[in-house]
């Protein structure tokens, strides 16, 4: 393992108002992020908004409108992408079809003049488990293994930095889901700074260390998963990861630590360190796993000071772990609610009026 | 039960089997026959030409016969020919390929819009009629052409002129079937995922490596199949030596024609013709065995 565990320090990826145009379209608009080393960093947007662009002038693949790109402290902007201790994985493979698994693997290692490649690429091989298909060509291969093949033909190469680009897109669900649990120890044995593409909410979030949302060419937010999910700075935020209701309201007032909001005649009320929204107008937020929902004649059971809306049950669907309700507010607005499936029996049904409430703390405000 | 059901399942399967596997046999017969009539009796019939001995007597009448020293007597007389054909439609290849690689390159991966136009260009001239166009060369390389004027300038030319010499011959060749090389290459390069280019920069490829390592080989099946197509007519042609060179540059297809027509010798022409389809088959097999590209041709 030690020929493939990096021994020398890996340094920090630094992205400074880095812009990217085509004609007057732009794809990347004023990206300033610092990606630490060794960390597993997932980029999460929609098809369109980005997300390729941006790895591919880490690359070298495409030059930047303008912006620098360092790692560490040494800047890389004006690199070939030959040139820079970065390597890349793909979204198509892209394997070479003329050479084995072996020479594919090795590629790297040979162009930069190492002369016994072979201890290398076998224990290369041996990490992503392909080593009886050394002397087999790609084509012959299944996609998850083409996709293991080009993990190892980048990680060879103890890149600074592996750029992923959508890797487990072209996989079933199944084997999607093992290969993140793949990527993930290959990422921990190796210690390698991963920037992970994605439009999987899922898959950034059970990868990452840190994930930044992308939205039309700007990063709209970035931390850590939990922090990112718990409290969404904006609404694009709050529906891409997960799924959010979002009231419309303003500020009435403040009680100790908390805002009073009204919003749709009722009145609400969500920690004042929750907002992000700057003037009186806001969206107020919680996410529909954080709601409890009642019958209307256990209204005694709800806590003191909770956020209340009454509605009408329009759809139960049964995942098995959880039951999704969909209830209609009386101003017509359709909420989200997610309740475990803890307590047998004793669910609500179509039709039942119903109450939805929440504790204050679980509630986000976000600029509307 | 089960055995009983698994053999009637077998002998109604075979019948219908076999009647689609005799469909594929009856849809080759017109092929098979264009080849018979076409090729084989053709060939056939040159091979026991080549063997005929002349009738006493009677000049330019020859009979069946077995006389091999034929073979003997057109290799003696015209090896020259033989080597030189070899030589300048090696050499022709060779410039047809270098010619032909960039333009190729250029047309697959970055003319964009102007892709169709361009490979218009490469084919256009081959509506009008290769003796016409080759009959302009001799216009374009005469001694007192801007052509021959300007190199002459230079000093570059080893006698002073194009116009019978080697030059004009290798030229004339080159020139004449460069859209054999180009358009197989444009095929091959067509096809090449720039992705792939993509993936060997960013493992630290520089852009003559990236060439020499995936570029190249993948395009290793347009290549063999354009030196073929361009070597084997320019091996047999007679058109540019007879047009653009000197009598010291003939070809062995200016061999064959003098023989059929000229001298009417049908025997030496017939062995002539025969050995260098020979001599082609056994150079082209030895190539692609050295391609080691069998499965790609
Ligand atoms: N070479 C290009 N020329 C013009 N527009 C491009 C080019 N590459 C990407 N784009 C545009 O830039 C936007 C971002 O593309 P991309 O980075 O590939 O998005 P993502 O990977 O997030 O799906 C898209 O709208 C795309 O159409
Ligand atoms: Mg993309």
């Amino acid at each position: 393992m030690s020929t493939i565990t990096s021994s020398r320090n890996i340094e920090d990826l630094r992205l400074e108002n880095l812009v990217k145009s085509f004609g007057d379209f732009l794809a990347v608009d004023d990206i300033t992020l610092t990606i630490p080393a060794g960390s597993f960093f997932a980029l999460l947007g929609a098809s369109g908004c980005g997300k390729t662009t941006t790895l591919r002038m880490i690359a070298g693949l495409e030059d930047p409108t303008s912006g620098t790109i360092k790692v560490g402290n040494t800047d890389i902007t004006g690199l070939r992408a030959f040139q820079r201790p970065v390597n890349t994985v793909f979204q198509s493979y892209a394997l070479f079809p003329h050479l084995d698994i072996f020479e594919n693997v090795a590629f790297g290692l040979r162009r930069r003049g190492i002369k016994d490649v072979t201890p290398a690429v076998e224990a290369m091989l041996e990490l992503v488990e392909l080593a009886p298909m050394a002397r087999r060509k790609p084509a012959q291969l299944s996609g998850g293994q083409q996709q293991r093949v080009a993990v190892a033909r980048a990680l060879i190469n103890q890149p600074d930095v592996l750029l992923l680009d959508e890797p487990l897109g072209a996989l079933d669900l199944k084997l999607r889901r093992q290969m993140q649990i793949e990527l993930k120890r290959i990422q921990t044995e190796v210690g390698t700074t991963f920037v992970h593409v994605t439009h999987d909410q899922e898959e950034a979030m059970t990868m990452a260390d840190t994930v930044a949302v992308m939205n039309a060419g700007r990063i709209e937010q970035m931390g850590h998963p939990a922090d990112v999910y718990e409290l969404p700075k904006t609404a694009f935020v709050a529906n891409f990861l997960g799924q959010a209701n979002l009231f419309s309201g303003s500020v009435t007032g403040r009680d100790g630590e908390d805002l009073v909001v009204a919003t749709n005649g009722l009145s609400m009320r969500l920690p004042a360190q929750r907002n992000s929204a700057t003037g009186t107008e806001l969206l107020v937020g919680v996410r529909p796993e954080k709601m409890t929902i009642l019958d209307e004649v256990d209204a005694g059971k709800i806590p003191t000071g909770s956020n209340l809306v009454t509605g009408l049950v329009t759809d139960v669907s049964y995942t098995g772990v959880s039951t999704q309700y969909l209830v209609e507010a009386p101003w017509g607005q359709v909420l989200n609610v997610f309740e475990q499936n803890v307590i047998v029996g004793d669910r609500c049904e179509v039709g039942d009026p119903v109450l939805v409430h929440w504790a204050p703390e679980h509630t986000f405000g976000l600029g509307s | 039960m089960v055995v009983g059901v698994a053999a009637k399942g077998g002998t109604s399967i075979a019948p219908g089997a076999q009647r689609r596997s005799r469909t594929g046999y009856f849809l080759l017969l017109p092929g098979m026959a264009w080849l018979g009539i076409f090729f084989a009796i053709p060939i056939a019939t040159l091979f026991m030409t080549s063997l005929q001995a002349p009738v006493e007597g009677a000049s330019g009448q020859y009979a069946p016969a077995f006389q091999v020293s034929n073979y003997a007597d057109a290799i003696i007389e015209y090896w020259p020919q033989f080597l030189r054909s070899f030589l300048y439609a090696g050499i022709a290849t060779l410039l047809a390929l270098v010619i032909a690689y960039p333009l190729a390159y250029f047309i697959a991966v970055k003319a964009g819009r102007w892709r169709t136009l361009m490979l218009v260009l490469v084919i256009a001239p081959s509506f009008a009629s290769f003796l016409l166009r080759t009959y302009a060369w001799r216009t374009i390389l005469a001694d007192e052409s801007p052509v021959t004027t300007f190199l002459n300038a230079l000093h570059v030319l080893p006698d002073d002129r194009i116009l019978n010499t080697s030059i004009a011959v290798i030229a004339g060749l080159t020139y004449n079937f460069l859209p054999f090389m180009v358009l197989p290459l444009y095929a091959a390069l067509e096809r090449l995922d720039p992705r792939l280019i993509e993936a060997s920069n960013d493992l630290y490829a520089n852009p003559i490596t990236t060439f020499r390592k995936v570029t190249w080989p993948l395009s290793l099946p347009g290549v063999v199949a354009g030196t073929l197509l361009t070597f084997i007519p320019a091996a047999g042609d007679y058109i540019n030596a007879e047009l653009l060179g000197s009598t010291q540059d003939r070809m062995i297809g200016n061999a064959i024609q003098t023989n059929f027509i000229d001298f009417r010798d049908y025997p030496i022409a017939s062995a002539l013709s025969f050995m260098l389809m020979a001599a082609i088959l056994v150079l082209v097999f030895a190539y692609i065995r050295r391609a080691g590209t069998e499965d790609l041709v």
